[in-house]
């Protein structure tokens, strides 16, 4: 895509001058470095409760934010007026942050360079609504026709479409066009009017809407959230203390994204809160872990064209072989530290300030078979789903929530158990993975990572790993 | 723009809705002003301000409804607002329990609920800046083994939220708040434990002082230090009154009306029976002034109430908006929420467990073996079945006295289980947010460990 085509030359009559003299606001104080982002975000989502579509919703945002970095400051301001005077204002108000006289001569907007990992010719949100009432409908006649057990189905279809424009004072003008579209059920099973119990499903990406279609089905989904739910029927009591548990493939990467990827942030390490401060080169985990964050995925959730400030994203080793390599940086930290950027910068949204931020975190495939992995187990758990998870950098204490997990008794896989909580610490947890399956896998597409009030969406994978220790919270 | 100018705003788009086919329509039009700066280290780290605003129309077509919103308040941002609510009415079904409030449920709580102070406008970026260095300073300056920081940050808001519909109600009311918070590391040989602490107020003069803002969260922080992971056990458990506020949010998901009507809530059909020990009693009271969680009227214009949801033990209320009352044969209590647009959702006014008689100190010099909560970690509270499971951190109470840090454990219980074993209630009740409560001592509870 050419600027001039972008929305925003189009829509709202930008120049390359325009940028170049807002940049030039921005640095009217003195400051090193300015940049703009751009965003223009239409939302649109649909929900099915009781087989009645009860809703359809619809959003535009669109907005700038200006930053300024001085030194290890950020000044920041935005506006969701583009109007001239607006920006300016914006831009005089994050100048704030320096004071000095400008240091920066002309500033010549130059294209960067981006990858095409979603070539999406028709984004969902510029679809019919009626295939896409279609898709909840589906779900919602799919989880019922499951078993009659079924008692309460409801399908939210939700989809984003983002432009973005990113322009900042090393010259670098960025642009993106990025789709995201999700489906997710969740169910209620019961029996013989006893307890309910709960299931929940979905996935997507940035992807065009016949994904639905033709991968990922909501029968798919629906048939997903509905056997979660039946399981869960004949759950028994969660073991509590330590023991071996084995990981499924695919969403519960979720221990990676807790267990070190928050901790390898570069703004934590910059400032030496994160328990993984200053211990790049020592071994945080078993030598079967290599652990990779990659933007780079086709269509993935977590995947990016370009970080949100314009630099390209990519494959960044952070464990190889159990051995810490690096951290996840975005503009201000690498700067500080003297390093190459990662292209991890990410934002919620133009009202907020980028930061080091994790795309598509996993583990790479080893060699064990994954019954194998379970057979080895005498006494242990086998997590195959999950709800959130949650860390503290500085202890390195994290913790994630089974919501799909069955006891292993002398190497098999026995009785469901209810819902319970690992916990363990990021910089030893992985040092006790004594296995890893061939099976990688990548989550679903549902992940949303929260960090100081953002939120983003993110991936996952992970192959079937036995963990010799961990504490299960259960009450039995 | 002035209160007058987004009331006629939001009385046009009503206006517009209803000449484009509507039956009815409810329109939010709402404006925002932030400020946020950060110290680190005692130097300033960053400064962001900006003000933002937003309108977004729910139109009703006999019983279908559509929604939008739109940050694009210019003539033809408005009329494609209103023009893509009534193309997205079309797809969504006719449901029978659809529409405003009647006519006499309707209205707003007069008087000055002490929402908004003046004063909050007009602090001086610099006083602002040294306010967060202050909190910051104290905290360092607590002890040599604070020898790192998250940093301090001093942020204000102020808003203006109005609400009309095709019905007659129109309102309008501003809003202000202050915050202030500090999050200090405590380091000592191999162990690094960090912890906040923060004031949040209506007005800068409601503010705690800087300095206590940045000692406590200094206090909290040392307290954590070389912790323990203890054995697997079964213990009483006392949560303190911040993470007390957790499980009494965790009781509002309970007594929320949408879960309710939809058996997602272990408290469904459960009004009138004993739900907790007698000495629970649960409020929510959205007309206390001055506080957060307080306002004239809810998201549908129904005027802000007090609601007794727990009494002694027994349930006496689920929290509804229109839309549950209809499905539950009951009437609103004045909860509906939702952001600019939207079916409503139920929100919470000022949600609390009221104070009981016995002191913390008391409380904790009861208990032989057991364990303090200050944090909990995690999303293993499942409101259909009440099973809870946490990550836990806090303090062992051995001999009634807090005796030694732990961390890297779990708790673990049923919340029915939990709530009716409910066997102390604190008397030190402050209101920190919207949700409330002094510490609680819960009965007995798993300690997951070694």
């Amino acid at each position: 895509m050419e600027f001039s085509e972008s929305i925003f030359a189009s829509r709202f009559n930008l120049t390359r001058q325009d940028l170049e003299n807002y940049l030039a606001e921005a640095l009217s104080h003195g400051g090193d470095y300015a940049d703009l982002y751009f965003e223009y975000l239409l939302t649109s989502s649909i929900g099915i409760d009781e087989s009645i579509v009860k809703s359809a919703a619809q959003g535009v945002s669109v907005g700038v934010g200006v930053r300024v970095l001085s030194g290890e400051r950020t000044g920041y301001a935005y506006s969701d007026d583009l109007s001239p005077e607006k920006i300016r204002k914006a831009a005089r108000v994050a100048a704030y942050i320096a004071a000095g006289p400008s240091k920066v001569d002309t500033i010549n907007l130059k294209d960067g360079p981006r990858h095409d990992l979603y070539p999406v010719l028709t984004a969902p949100s510029d679809t019919a609504f009626a295939s896409r009432v279609e898709l909840v409908r589906r779900a919602d006649q799919a989880a019922r026709a499951y078993d009659p057990r079924i008692f309460q189905v409801q399908a939210v279809y939700a989809d984003n479409l983002r432009h973005v424009l990113i322009a900042n004072s090393d010259g670098v003008l960025t642009l993106d066009r990025q789709p995201l579209a999700r489906l997710s059920v969740s169910v209620l099973a019961r029996e013989n009017d006893g307890p309910p119990q709960r299931g929940h499903s979905g996935g997507g990406g940035r992807v065009e809407l016949s994904f639905f279609e033709e991968e990922k089905t909501p029968e798919h989904f629906a048939r997903e959230a509905a056997r979660e739910a039946l399981v869960m029927l004949g759950a028994v009591e969660a073991p509590a203390g330590e023991m071996t548990v084995v990981l499924g493939p695919g969403w519960p990467g979720i221990l990676l994204h807790e267990a070190v990827g928050h901790g390898l942030e570069a703004d934590f390490n910059r400032k030496k809160v994160s328990a993984f401060s200053d211990r790049v080169g020592e071994r945080v985990a078993s030598e079967l872990c290599t652990v990779i964050d990659d933007g780079t995925i086709r269509s993935r959730r977590g995947s990016l064209n370009i970080d949100d400030e314009g630099q390209p994203t990519r494959q960044n080793v952070l464990i190889e072989n159990g051995i810490l390599r690096g951290y996840l940086q975005d503009k201000l930290s690498s700067t500080l530290m003297h390093t190459a950027p990662t292209g991890s910068g990410r934002r919620e949204s133009y009202e907020h300030m980028p930061m080091p931020r994790m795309t598509n975190t996993f583990m790479l495939a080893g060699e064990s078979d994954p019954q194998d992995i379970i057979r080895s187990v005498p006494k242990g758990l086998y997590c195959v789903s999950f709800g959130g998870g949650q860390v503290d950098i500085t202890n390195g204490n994290f913790v994630f929530s089974a919501s799909e997990s069955y006891l292993i008794e002398d190497g098999k896989v026995t009785r469901p158990i209810r819902n319970a909580t690992l916990i363990g610490n990021g910089p030893e947890a992985l040092k006790y993975v004594s296995m890893v399956g061939n099976d990688l896998e990548l989550d679903e597409g549902i992940g949303v990572c929260g960090k100081e009030g953002q939120s983003v969406p993110v991936g996952v994978g992970i192959p079937t790993i036995r963990i010799d220790r961990m504490t299960v919270g259960g009450t039995a | 723009m002035s209160q007058n100018h987004l009331t006629e705003l939001a009385v046009e788009v009503v206006k517009r809705a209803l000449a484009a086919g509507a039956t009815d329509a409810e329109c939010t039009v709402a404006e925002g002003e932030e400020f946020s700066a950060n110290v680190r280290m005692r130097e300033l780290e960053s400064l962001k301000e900006a003000g933002s605003r937003g309108a977004g129309v729910r139109v009703l077509v006999g019983k279908r409804t559509g929604s939008t919103s739109t940050s694009d308040l210019s003539p033809d941002g408005i009329a494609r607002l209103v023009a893509s609510a009534m193309e997205l009415a079309s797809v969504t079904n006719e449901d029978p329990h659809v529409g405003l409030p009647d006519p006499g449920e309707m209205g707003s709580i007069s008087g000055d609920l002490g929402l908004y102070c003046k004063d909050v406008a007009g602090l001086e970026t610099e006083l602002k800046i040294e306010t967060a260095r202050r909190a910051e300073i104290a905290a360092l300056d607590t002890d040599p083994r604070i020898s790192n920081s998250e940093g301090a940050s001093f942020d204000t808001h102020a808003g203006r939220h109005v609400f009309a519909n095709s019905r007659g109600f129109c309102g309008a009311y501003r809003t202000s708040y202050c915050s202030l918070s500090a999050v200090p590391v405590a380091r000592e040989g191999d162990s690094m434990e960090r912890d906040y602490w923060d004031s949040l107020a209506r007005g800068f003069a409601g503010l705690e002082q800087p300095e206590k803002v940045g000692s406590t969260a200094a206090r909290r922080a040392l307290r954590r230090l070389h912790p323990t992971k203890v054995a697997t056990q079964k213990v009483p458990v006392v949560f303190e009154p911040r993470v007390a506020r957790s499980l009494v949010g965790s009781l509002f998901d309970a007594v929320h009306g949408m879960a309710v009507y939809r058996h997602q809530s272990f408290l469904a059909g459960r009004v009138g029976e004993r739900v907790a020990s007698e000495k629970v009693t649960v409020i929510d009271d959205a007309t206390i002034p001055g506080l957060f969680g307080t306002s004239p009227f809810d998201d549908e214009g129904v005027p802000s109430r007090r609601t007794v949801v727990i009494e002694r033990g027994v349930l006496k209320s689920y929290l509804l908006n229109c839309y549950a009352a209809r499905k539950l044969g009951l009437k609103t209590t004045g909860n509906a929420s939702r952001g600019l647009t939207g079916n409503a959702g139920i929100g919470h006014g000022n949600f609390y467990v009221e104070k009981g008689v016995e002191s913390p100190d008391a409380i904790i010099a009861g208990i032989r073996n057991g364990f303090y909560v200050t944090q909990t970690q995690g999303f293993g509270v499942n409101i259909v079945t009440g099973d809870y499971s946490q990550g836990a951190s806090g303090l062992w109470i051995r001999d009634g006295e807090l005796a030694f840090a732990v961390s890297e454990v779990t708790i673990a219980a049923n919340l029915k289980d939990m709530f009716l074993g409910l066997d102390a209630v604190g008397s030190d009740l402050e209101f920190r947010g919207s949700v409330a409560a002094p510490t609680l001592k819960i009965g007995e509870m798993t300690v997951g460990g070694k």
